[in-house]
């Protein structure tokens, strides 16, 4: 059951970016380009899930638990670090490029392979080598603090 | 159907789909954490992840066996710059921690301040670069 929930929710979020446009590189970027013909209908995509979630994230979030796991994972950081700076500047910047941003992107994969596969092969490819220099840097840091505790 | 009508539609099914995978997961649906977190080393929580991602590749593809019509997907970039394109938010979304789903939707939902920055600045790096490409260099 909860496999097939999960399932759903990806089917949903699929149906949702067809529906609004979402999928359509060309729609995205008509409503990127404010300073030229600009097509505003995506800004009700933000605005629909936006609400949708807000509203519904209050009922869900009364329950003591999930479903299927312990317990809820919200993210409780609240310092704007450099990297999410950098990283969001740098997301947007591939984003206006193209008109993909990942979800689009894969969800295009099985009706416009020729290109999407490109696009999220190297994306992927991007992900995986940041995930690396991350993690290294984690560890460096770590076994650089450890020597005389130093945070 | 109206373009707004058809696009707060789409929305309000994205918003239900955060819902469910909240309900169910207890997670921020965040296709660039899905996805990245697939990649190895993967941590033991992949199966989800896998699950919602296969909706996400197969439901075009059966909305196009069952009404005999593709989604309209329109592609002006060409191969090198899908490629840049793509690499550039591979980088982006990890280092960044989210994507227009995560921050953009989960996100700024929740107020989240990081969330709110990092719309605030994606939104703002992808129009100024869609303004260079096609006002400066013509497209």
């Amino acid at each position: 059951m909860r496999h097939l929930l999960i399932f759903v929710a990806g089917v949903l979020f699929s149906a949702g970016l067809m529906i609004s446009g979402m999928i359509n590189p060309a729609k995205v970027i008509g409503f990127l380009d404010i300073f030229g013909n600009w097509d505003p209908s995506l800004a009700f995509v933000m605005g629909g899930a936006v609400c949708i979630y807000a509203l519904g994230l209050r009922f869900v979030l009364k329950r003591p638990k999930p479903l299927y796991a312990d317990r809820f994972s919200l993210p409780t950081r609240a310092d704007i670090d450099k990297e999410l700076v950098g990283g969001a500047i740098l997301f947007g910047f591939g984003w206006g490029l193209a008109g993909f941003c990942p979800g689009p992107a894969i969800a295009a994969l099985g009706v416009a392979p020729g290109q999407a596969l490109i696009f999220v092969a190297t994306m992927l490819a991007g992900m995986y080598v940041a995930r690396l220099v991350l993690r290294h840097q984690a560890s460096g840091a770590r076994s650089a603090a450890s020597p005389d505790s130093r945070k | 159907m109206h373009d707004y009508l058809s696009a707060a539609l789409g929305g309000a099914l994205i918003g239900i789909a955060g819902l469910f995978v909240m309900m169910v997961q207890g997670k921020i649906m965040g296709i660039s954490g899905i996805l990245s977190r697939l990649l190895p080393p993967a941590d033991d929580d992949w199966a989800w992840r896998a699950l919602f991602a296969t909706g996400v590749i197969v439901t075009p593809i059966a909305w196009w066996g069952l009404s005999g019509s593709s989604p309209t997907i329109e592609i002006t970039a060409g191969a090198p710059l899908l490629a840049l394109a793509g690499g550039i938010v591979g980088v982006g979304t990890v280092i960044g921690n989210g994507c227009t789903s995560g921050h953009g939707v989960c996100g700024v939902s929740r107020l989240s301040p990081r969330s709110l920055v990092a719309t605030g600045l994606f939104m703002t790096s992808a129009i100024v670069t869609v303004a260079a490409k096609t006002h400066l260099w013509g497209g």
